[in-house]
């Protein structure tokens, strides 16, 4: 049992779970699961109790029981208890303090990421502002490599999302010139397919294989299939460089998406066992949002910003090159507009960088959410100041596959002029290479390069 | 004002391009931003799926115009009292409001189909759609014999609420034909869902599906001929959803996307 005194008046919490739940700020997805704070004045009580509560009693008082779940045994036989040491006699409201202070720098914070856990990450992010989740995420720094360099300071990447309805590969090539010439693609080229059959995933994998060698681009594709298919596409010698899944914060939600644990250590293997990094061998690309696993009715109990810094513990284990919070695409019943999109975007930011991820977001919304790309503006802008690692680049903002508004290659270079970011410094060579780039270091397409022409259907 | 061209191809090669996918490429741009006219025309087509979400259908006018079915008409409200409730509240709009259960109990008779029109996310689609769709579909139902229950329309209704439907009015199955998400593309898009014996157990993956139903997309005749089918299947069976194949198409329209 926990409890507060908050304004002179005793607050009792009866689970730790639902201490967590109602001091989360306000969002669809808690009031859909009956989760939510009753009142206003209950969720800020809560967060004073929050704020007392020693770190360490989230590693005795697990919201998700270890002997039901692999993901908190993944959580607790894999926390660092050296790591935590410099941290370990802190209280919620004493680490928030702490990851303000002027000593706690990059490197600081890389070396405590292993003895932080998800929960701690998920209560820390409750008590911030949105301010402090850009403030904190900013000094965080998370470098992963393949084919170029991600997530360096002053650096801002995109993966080009070149989806078609039917996925036409004349039409995702289209696609894919028009985000080049915009300096898009340096995290990778990732398609979603509109369908799942192996052989016609077999067939984007080598159009977007043959497309990087012939026009010699530093970055790498993926095709954002089912990680069974991908294994098997490995095995049968299929061109893949990253190997894509969706993954959530309990047991009972990875098995609703058909994987595991075990599965995901396979799939990587294989794929660490096609050697194709050439500047390092982060070989996985995964994808998250808050609500995923009470959609599928597997979420404990547990609120749902905390269930998706659980998903980052699933993701940690497997070194990732990317992991993306698909933020808005959810709908409403989650994340019901941009208020709330907006501040779950930077929550998810905040808590996978203090884990240690390469984090990236899709800063989107559906028709049915109470957002517009205002509100996109917003959350994209204050992305880049947090640091993020990269963003989508979707022609026009408009996902005409997957049916929602994401950010467009105009908005991610708007970003990079704004703030001073640049591309990987493999891909911005490149783009330099092609001609692409004003003496500025500014993308500003002149004539088509000659290597581009390839991409023309004529051609 | 330099507006820029679209980036370094002619207008002829992207109009060539823009042949080959829906996609917003070669946009004009004004330093890294876009230009004034793709911008508007971005908002353009959001503000129409915006209004396509919140607008509510006319559902007296369609019940006039069903009124030549020659079957009887009943408009219901799901348990969601209104849209911010609705979107935010999945659950509700697949329950029946208590006046509804009222309102269907005294036509409970032993029927093999009922057939649903809800508003769904897309007053569009269903104003513009459903009725033809019914027109073409009503004269293949009666060819075959099928013996229907009163049509029922339903405000503020997920695809689920089908499932609610049918057993308060004693049928064996039901089509629920619905407003889907709306897209930039195609704020009017109707789909229409299939299930046999639907209880408040009902899971997606015990219906078929039909999407994308409306005039760029799946026409009225062809979503109406692969309903036939997939009925006549469903009854002859005994079954619907991931084990009832439509192979009046050549491949599965097992429900495989999220609806609502």
């Amino acid at each position: 049992m926990y409890a507060a005194n908050a304004g002179g008046e005793r607050h009792v919490f009866e689970s730790l779970a639902k201490l967590m739940a109602h001091a989360t700020p306000a969002r669809s997805g808690d009031r859909l699961a009956g989760l939510a704070a009753p009142t206003a004045e209950a969720r800020v009580a809560a967060q004073f109790a929050l704020a007392d509560l020693p770190l360490k009693t989230f590693l005795e008082d697990l919201l998700v029981p270890y002997e039901a779940d692999e993901v908190s045994r993944l959580i607790i036989d894999s926390h660092n208890a050296a790591a935590f040491a410099p941290i370990g006699h802190l209280t919620v409201g004493g680490f928030r303090d702490w990851l303000l202070s002027d000593a706690v720098t990059s490197s600081v914070l890389a070396k405590i990421a292993l003895g932080i856990t998800p929960e701690m990450a998920a209560a820390v992010a409750k008590l911030a502002r949105v301010q402090d989740l850009i403030v904190i995420a900013a000094k965080c720094q998370v470098v992963t490599r393949f084919r170029g360099t991600i997530g360096l300071a002053g650096r801002l990447s995109t993966r080009l999302q070149p989806n078609h309805p039917n996925d036409d590969p004349r039409g995702i090539a289209a696609s894919i010139l028009d985000g080049l010439l915009l300096g898009s693609g340096d995290a990778t080229i990732g398609i979603n397919p509109a369908t799942d059959s192996p052989n016609h995933i077999l067939a984007l994998l080598r159009l977007l294989d043959e497309i990087r060698q012939k026009l010699d681009i530093p970055t790498q594709s993926c095709v954002l299939t089912h990680v069974t298919t991908t294994l098997d596409l490995i095995r049968g010698g299929a061109p893949v460089d990253l190997v894509f899944q969706s993954i959530a914060g309990t047991e009972a939600a990875n098995r609703s998406f058909g994987i595991n644990l075990a599965m995901l250590a396979e799939a990587r293997e294989a794929a660490l066992s096609l050697a194709r990094g050439t500047v390092g061998d982060n070989v996985m690309y995964f994808e998250t949002g808050q609500g995923s696993a009470l959609s599928a009715l597997a979420h404990h109990g547990v609120d749902q910003q905390t269930l998706e810094a659980r998903a980052y513990a699933v993701a940690r284990h497997f070194q990732p090159l990317l992991v993306n919070t698909v933020v808005g695409f959810i709908g409403p019943e989650y994340l019901y507009n941009g208020k709330e999109i907006i501040r779950a975007g930077l929550e998810d930011h905040f808590c996978g960088k203090l884990l240690g991820l390469p984090m990236g977001c899709d800063v989107c919304y559906t028709n049915h959410a109470e957002a517009d790309q205002d509100d996109m503006d917003t959350l994209l802008t204050l992305l880049t100041t947090a640091g993020v690692n990269f963003v989508m680049g979707v022609p026009g903002a408009d996902d005409v596959m997957l049916g929602y508004q994401s950010t467009s290659f105009h908005d991610a270079l708007a970003m990079r002029d704004l703030m001073g970011r640049r591309p990987a410094p493999e891909f911005e060579a490149w783009l330099g290479a092609q001609g692409l780039l004003d003496k500025a270091g500014h993308v500003r397409p002149r004539d088509l390069p000659e290597r581009l022409r390839q991409l023309l259907p004529m051609a | 004002m330099n507006r820029e061209k679209p980036p370094t191809l002619t207008s002829d090669a992207w109009s060539t391009l823009r042949t080959l996918t829906t996609a917003r490429i070669g946009l004009a741009r004004s330093g890294a931003s876009l230009a004034t006219a793709p911008l508007l025309d971005f908002r353009l087509a959001h503000a129409r799926a915006r209004d396509a979400v919140n607008q509510a259908v006319d559902f007296s006018a369609f019940a006039a115009a069903v009124a030549g079915f020659d079957l009887p008409v009943l408009t219901v409200d799901s348990a969601a009292p209104d849209r911010p409730t609705y979107l935010a509240r999945p659950d509700l709009g697949r329950k029946l409001a208590d006046p509804a259960r009222a309102m269907l109990a005294p036509h409970a008779v032993a029927t093999d189909l009922a057939i649903v029109v809800a508003d769904g996310l897309s007053a569009q689609a269903v104003e513009r759609h459903a009725l033809p769709l019914l027109q073409a579909l009503l004269p293949m139902l009666k060819a075959a014999h099928w013996d229907l229950a009163p049509l029922v329309l339903v405000r503020q209704g997920r695809v689920a609420i089908g499932d609610a439907v049918a057993p308060a009015l004693g049928a064996r199955s039901v089509v629920v034909l619905i407003g889907e998400r709306p897209g930039l593309s195609a704020p009017d898009s109707l789909g229409a869902y299939v299930t046999w014996r639907p209880t408040s157990a009902t899971t997606d993956a015990g219906r078929n599906c039909i999407s994308n139903i409306r005039s760029e997309g799946v026409r009225y005749p062809e979503a109406a001929a692969r309903l036939a089918y997939l009925l006549r299947e469903m009854r002859r069976r005994g079954l619907s959803g991931v084990s009832l194949k439509d192979e009046s198409l050549g491949d599965s329209a097992a429900l495989d996307a999220p609806h609502d």
